[in-house]
């Protein structure tokens, strides 16, 4: 009994969070290893991307609830992130129009593109706080839980509770769909296989006819696709704050190079990786080990790691390990 | 147009311009900004080292700002005995404890070989660390519970605040050189994240160990290098002054405090400057240059490509630092809280691209540039809105909003002005001198 509370304890604080978070980061650093992938540059400004599409969604939320329209109990965000996505795209697409497609005429420098993506970064900060502010926005509504703690003790007897929530669980389901459309989409169709012929070699894949501009278009259109997506459900599941989305640009970089920069599995790997290890290194131990420790042995302490506050310390030493041991990441991305 | 001539035009220029806050706002707000702008120009400086002479992306100039205003707070503050008597031996202990870890750790790193190592690694990382915590966890409570409103920390030397420029500068030499040690070498985006991940940390742990700076308690009344306005406004000197010249006391004893802090600030700018553009011009330089230009051909040279840009990284993280004690110093307080990466990172960047990469004068033009328009974009964007908005009623919740989001003009300035400078200028606005 003692055993399955424990269990019951670590899925509740740190399987389902740590899932839930690596599900947001993996979405995240799939559209930063995209642009690194097609463009050949760290981009800056995809924290800031996400709080974008996320800032569209989150209006076109109230207007649906306006309207009356609601998902029952799914979060009305659902059927409003079309919109984010649409006006994220555009967003995107002006901005590779008016600032980085100059710079590939030019063939720049790929730090010079990460400097313009500051610039872009600095623009579209403004942007999101002159529209909506720096405020805490939320946007959550339908049912709160799939399954609540009480719930599931009522229903196993355990003393321990397993709460799931809906966003949660929204979260993992859309994850999942997004996906595995997008490797559907990267190896299945012909504009996916030009878009990896030209990330493998772009001067053999000019050669074969591949439209550049068209690359880079549907690389953009994926990226804010993806970023409005991570965005809005790391907004549901927590709440909408520019800053925090200037934040998570560190996790979401450090997934990418620790999956191995370029390749979109690492960087699902590379976001669960990153998420759980912050998570577990968080999580107090205390409970858990009481469980399943002999009454004498109780430790007085939280048995916890670090303390919260130091989460980017994590993804930071994930980041310094990989970069010490395999600068190209688990997966072998593109080397230094 | 010659570069002396260009120079001496944009510098004029940035005079005009404080001249023209002096007159229509005021001049202890001018010289608050230029006080700032002094500042600025140093961190962007740094920067130049970094950027203009190695090419080397930097992006955690916060953090090594932050750095220097905790050398402030720890060389100014007097030392607080009873949290020393109740804490000082096990925190010592810990660190004792911390080092010797690291130390087995980079012992069985270098000694052993790439497979055998890994275990011992792990096995002396985690019993480090736990023994680590063991003497630091009820050390911090001790020293946090003496006296928590008003200290809860172990205060500092107590010495001049001045000197903790210097320390200021260490203290961000050794936190560039242990992440240039890890990152350098790799691809120019690594060093880039690699610098923003140890910026969050460093404004992490300044935020969280009270025991050293109060956390989010905050630090305040930090000594001062100059007088104190109450002091020149009780002295027969200066009021018979201020009766002679016809201004009131109280301005005339803000402008000469400001004035003092200018006087500071600008001999360590012209000192750095100085010795920047010595080393620029010297054999040195012309290797960096090298270097930056192209990376192969300096190495085929017999140039130690990663060994040079680690000591420019070093060099210029420490002046970054030491503009962070002096901003410190400037304020009289130290608030982590208030180290925002887009104002301490992102912006002392744009000073820098704006002003000319590689360019020690461009750098300062930069910063001068860049902080006058950061401050003044809130007054004057205000102003704008209220123009453009003017024609609606004063219940209007659109020119509402309007008037309360001006503020957030600034980084949308700062965005373009940036981006508009990458495609027009690409040097800058005093660009690097053909040598």
């Amino acid at each position: 009994m003692n055993f399955l509370n424990a269990i019951t304890l670590i899925g509740n604080y740190l399987f389902i969070p740590g899932l839930t978070y690596g599900c947001q980061l993996a979405l995240g650093a799939l559209g930063v290893t995209l642009i690194y992938a097609i463009l050949r540059y760290s981009n800056f400004a995809h924290g800031e991307t996400m709080a974008f599409g996320t800032m569209v969604t989150i209006f076109a939320t109230w207007g649906l609830q306006k309207l009356g329209v609601s998902l029952g109990p799914l979060p009305t965000a659902l059927i409003a992130m079309p919109v984010g996505i649409l006006m994220t795209v555009v967003l995107c697409l002006v901005s590779d129009r008016v600032v980085y497609r100059y710079h590939r005429k030019q063939r720049s420098d790929p730090v010079i593109f990460l400097i313009a993506s500051i610039g872009v970064m600095f623009l579209y900060n403004g942007l999101i706080r002159f529209v909506i502010g720096p405020d805490d926005q939320i946007f959550t509504d339908g049912e709160r839980f799939i399954i609540t703690a009480r719930e599931f003790k009522t229903l196993t007897g355990l003393k321990e509770g397993l709460a799931f929530k809906t966003t949660q669980g929204i979260t993992i389901v859309v994850t999942a769909v997004i996906v595995a459309a997008l490797f559907w989409f990267l190896n299945k169709t012909r504009t996916g296989k030009s878009m990896r012929a030209y990330s493998d070699n772009e001067d053999l894949a000019l050669l074969s006819g591949i439209n550049p501009d068209r690359v880079v278009m549907v690389a953009w259109i994926l990226t804010a696709a993806l970023a409005t997506i991570a965005g809005t459900l790391y907004g549901l599941d927590k709440s909408f704050k520019p800053f925090t989305y200037l934040q998570i640009l560190l996790p979401i970089f450090a997934a990418a190079i620790v999956g191995g920069i370029g390749s979109p599995v690492g960087a699902i790997a590379g976001g669960f990786v990153i998420a759980f290890s912050e998570v577990a290194v968080t999580f107090a131990y205390r409970k858990f080990v009481s469980y399943l420790a002999p009454e004498s042995w109780q430790p007085d302490g939280l048995l916890q790691l670090l303390s919260t506050d130091y989460k980017f310390a994590v993804s930071f030493s994930i980041l310094v390990i990989v970069l010490l041991v395999r600068p190209t990441g688990i997966f072998r991305g593109r080397s230094i | 147009m010659s570069h002396t001539l260009r120079k001496i035009l944009m510098f004029g220029l940035v005079a005009i311009g404080f001249i023209a806050v002096g007159q229509l706002q005021s001049w202890p707000l001018s010289l608050t900004i230029l006080n700032l702008c002094l500042i600025s120009a140093i961190m962007s400086l740094g920067v130049n080292i970094q950027w203009g002479y190695a090419g080397l992306l930097n992006v955690g100039v916060m953090g090594f700002a932050a750095l220097g205003g905790l050398a402030g707070v720890l060389v100014s503050t007097q030392p607080v005995p009873a949290a020393w008597a109740a804490g000082g031996s096990g925190l010592g202990l810990a660190f004792l404890v911390a080092l010797v870890t690291i130390g087995a750790i980079c012992w069985c790193y270098f000694k052993l070989g790439p497979v055998v190592r890994t275990l011992p690694i792990i096995i002396i990382g985690l019993v480090g660390f736990f023994a680590y915590r063991y003497f630091f966890d009820p050390a911090v409570s001790a020293i946090e519970a003496v006296d928590p409103a008003t200290s809860g920390n172990l205060g500092g030397l107590g010495m001049p605040i001045i000197l903790s420029w210097l320390v200021g500068g260490l203290f961000a030499a050794a936190a560039a050189w242990a992440v240039g040690k890890v990152s350098l070498g790799l691809r120019s985006d690594y060093l880039a994240i690699a610098t923003l991940g140890i910026s969050e940390i460093i404004i992490a742990m300044l935020k969280n160990e009270d025991w050293l700076t109060r956390g989010v308690k905050n630090m305040s009344g930090l000594p001062r290098p100059v007088p104190y306005e109450v002091d020149i406004q009780k002295s027969e000197y200066f009021i018979k002054l201020a009766e002679d010249w016809g201004v009131s006391i109280i301005d005339l004893s803000s402008i000469l405090v400001k004035l003092a802090y200018a006087g500071l600030f600008a001999a360590v700018l012209l000192i750095l400057l100085w010795l920047c553009e010595r080393a620029l011009k010297s054999p040195w330089g012309r290797m960096m240059r090298a270097i930056r230009d192209n990376e192969t051909a300096a190495e085929a040279m017999g140039k130690n490509v990663t060994g040079r840009h680690l000591q420019v990284f070093i060099l210029g993280s420490a002046v970054i630092g030491i503009a962070g004690a002096m901003l410190t110093t400037l304020d009289g307080q130290f608030t982590p809280a208030s180290y925002q990466p887009l104002r301490f990172t992102f912006l002392i960047w744009v000073m820098v691209i704006v002003g000319g990469s590689g360019n020690n004068w461009g750098a300062i033009l930069g910063g001068f540039v860049i902080w006058f328009f950061w401050v003044e974009a809130e007054p004057v964007g205000l102003w704008l809105m209220d123009v453009i908005t003017s024609g609606m009623a004063d219940t209007s919740p659109l020119r509402e909003h309007l008037l309360k989001s001006a503020a957030h003009m600034r980084p949308i300035t700062m965005g373009v002005v940036l981006l508009l400078v990458l495609r027009f200028t690409p040097r800058g606005l005093l660009p690097e001198t053909k040598r």
